[in-house]
């Protein structure tokens, strides 16, 4: 398929440079595999955690914001792909365009500030809305 | 030339730059910061020090390649090799001087974004392989901090290509031979700075490798040289952060006198001492100020300054 996605520039040297590296850097690593020494002691086998006999599953349970964060970042990472091509072709769009795109932002502003409002983007519990019903509704005994 | 040893030769001389320039790095940095805080650096071993990264090296390779018994072994050891494939992959795209170029494909932006996206999956295979709660707080904080830069990272760019019309980045340099975006650009060169700091997880953006809480983050249970292979891949980044600056701002390989090939080298060295002197003089942020930082002040700024250069532009050329 010359020229799909080339036009003029030729493509195997990009390949070519992909495999060049992947052989580079599993050159490196099994390089070191090969070269480096080993030993097996009493404690060799166990997980780092500072000098302590490790305690429990290393599985712990994450704060919720990371999952949240994720979620925003498909959310707006899509959005900025529809941005990607409005800027590459915003000269033939023209004003048309323009309108269209200032449009489409504002829509992903106004999503921003709901979640900014609803406190989404705090991290910790002191700010989000809602926090002192949660502290004062929240059901003891339920564990 | 023949253009198939030109195009090989390329391709060997640009990687053995890469490894050199990593390994060169590590002493660099150390010697720079030594500069700025008033101190020696490593200047022992040879000339200048220099000698420290052929030892370096050699210590590296000897050290023990340690799997630790109760990890993903398989997971475990691709995840450093995806980080040096990652960043050095990237570097296909960058057009050093007229014509050198492994590929200047037209989708050369696209290309470097995606490339340097794809380290996140690193630091999320290293961590969560590891079994390690070290490794896992640190990938999952690496993991928030780099998707949520990266949303406004491509943006930052946006200005650029509006203006230029293209994502090939030997079109983006030649448009600027009457000025340098980073004029017009500004804020754009501003933003793409910062989220290349925290693309890299460089100080001030560090915290998924915070020494003094986190031991050394996502590769706290990698030894030899899967450990520094981690380190190559930073170094490479900020390489790579840097002749992208170059390149997208800077005006690339264009100045006065000197050949192509000495400016492209010279303003991407500049901009990798810049990004050693951010890490000798700026502290770490708490983790919700970054992220706040992020999502509050950056992606409003990037978008702001997306709609400005395209009303300037489109009122500039007359559009209708």
């Amino acid at each position: 398929m010359p020229g799909l996605l080339a036009d003029g520039v030729e493509l195997w040297p990009l390949a070519l440079y992909f495999v060049a590296v992947v052989v580079l850097a599993g050159g490196i690593l099994g390089l070191s595999y090969v070269l480096g020494e080993r030993h097996r002691e009493r404690a060799t086998g166990m997980p780092y955690e500072s000098g302590m006999i490790p305690t429990g599953s290393a599985r712990v349970r994450m704060p919720v914001e990371f999952y949240l964060v994720a979620l925003f970042f498909v959310i707006f990472d899509l959005e900025a792909v529809f941005i990607f091509g409005w800027a590459i072709s915003a000269r033939q769009l023209g004003w048309a365009g323009y309108v269209e795109v200032v449009i489409f932002i504002a829509v992903l502003v106004s999503a921003l500030v709901y979640l900014w409002r609803q406190g989404a983007l705090d991290w910790g519990t002191a700010r989000r809305a809602g926090a002192d019903r949660d502290r004062s509704g929240r059901r003891h005994g339920d564990e | 030339m023949n253009p198939i040893l030109f195009h090989l030769l390329t391709i060997v001389i640009l990687l053995a730059a890469l490894l050199t320039v990593a390994s060169m790095l590590i002493w660099g940095e150390r010697r720079l910061l030594a500069l700025w805080q008033d101190r020696y650096g490593p200047n022992r071993v040879g000339p200048l020090g220099l000698g420290q990264v052929v030892a370096d090296i050699v210590k590296i390779l000897a050290k023990e390649d340690w799997i630790p018994p109760f990890a993903d072994k398989a997971v475990f050891q691709i995840a450093p090799g995806v980080i040096l494939v990652a960043t050095m992959t990237a570097f296909a795209v960058v057009p050093f001087a007229p014509g050198l170029a492994v590929a200047d494909v037209n989708v050369g932006l696209l290309f470097f974004l995606a490339m340097s996206s794809m380290s996140v999956y690193s630091v999320a295979l290293a961590g969560w392989s590891s079994n390690d709660k070290y490794s896992l707080l640190g990938s999952m904080r690496a993991i928030s901090q780099m998707v949520s830069y990266e949303v406004f990272m491509g943006l930052s760019l946006m200005g650029v290509v509006i203006q230029v019309g293209s994502f090939r980045l030997g079109d983006i340099v030649l448009a600027q031979q009457r000025l340098w975006f980073a004029l017009p650009q500004f804020l754009g060169l501003v933003v793409f700075f910062i989220a290349g700091l925290a693309e890299t997880r460089r100080i001030p953006y560090d915290l998924p490798e915070a020494e003094n809480e986190l031991v050394a983050g996502y590769h706290t249970e990698y030894s030899g040289m899967k450990f520094a292979s981690f380190f190559l891949g930073e170094y490479v980044g900020v390489t790579l952060f840097s002749s992208l600056v170059t390149t997208l701002f800077l005006g690339g390989w264009l100045g006065p006198v000197l050949p192509p090939l000495v400016w492209f080298i010279l303003k991407t060295v500049l901009l990798v001492c810049l990004f050693i002197l951010v890490r000798g003089s700026l502290p770490r942020p708490r983790y919700d100020q970054l992220m706040a930082m992020g999502w509050k002040i950056m992606l409003p700024l990037s978008l702001a300054n997306l709609l400005v250069t395209g009303a300037i532009v489109l009122a500039r050329e007359g559009a209708r």
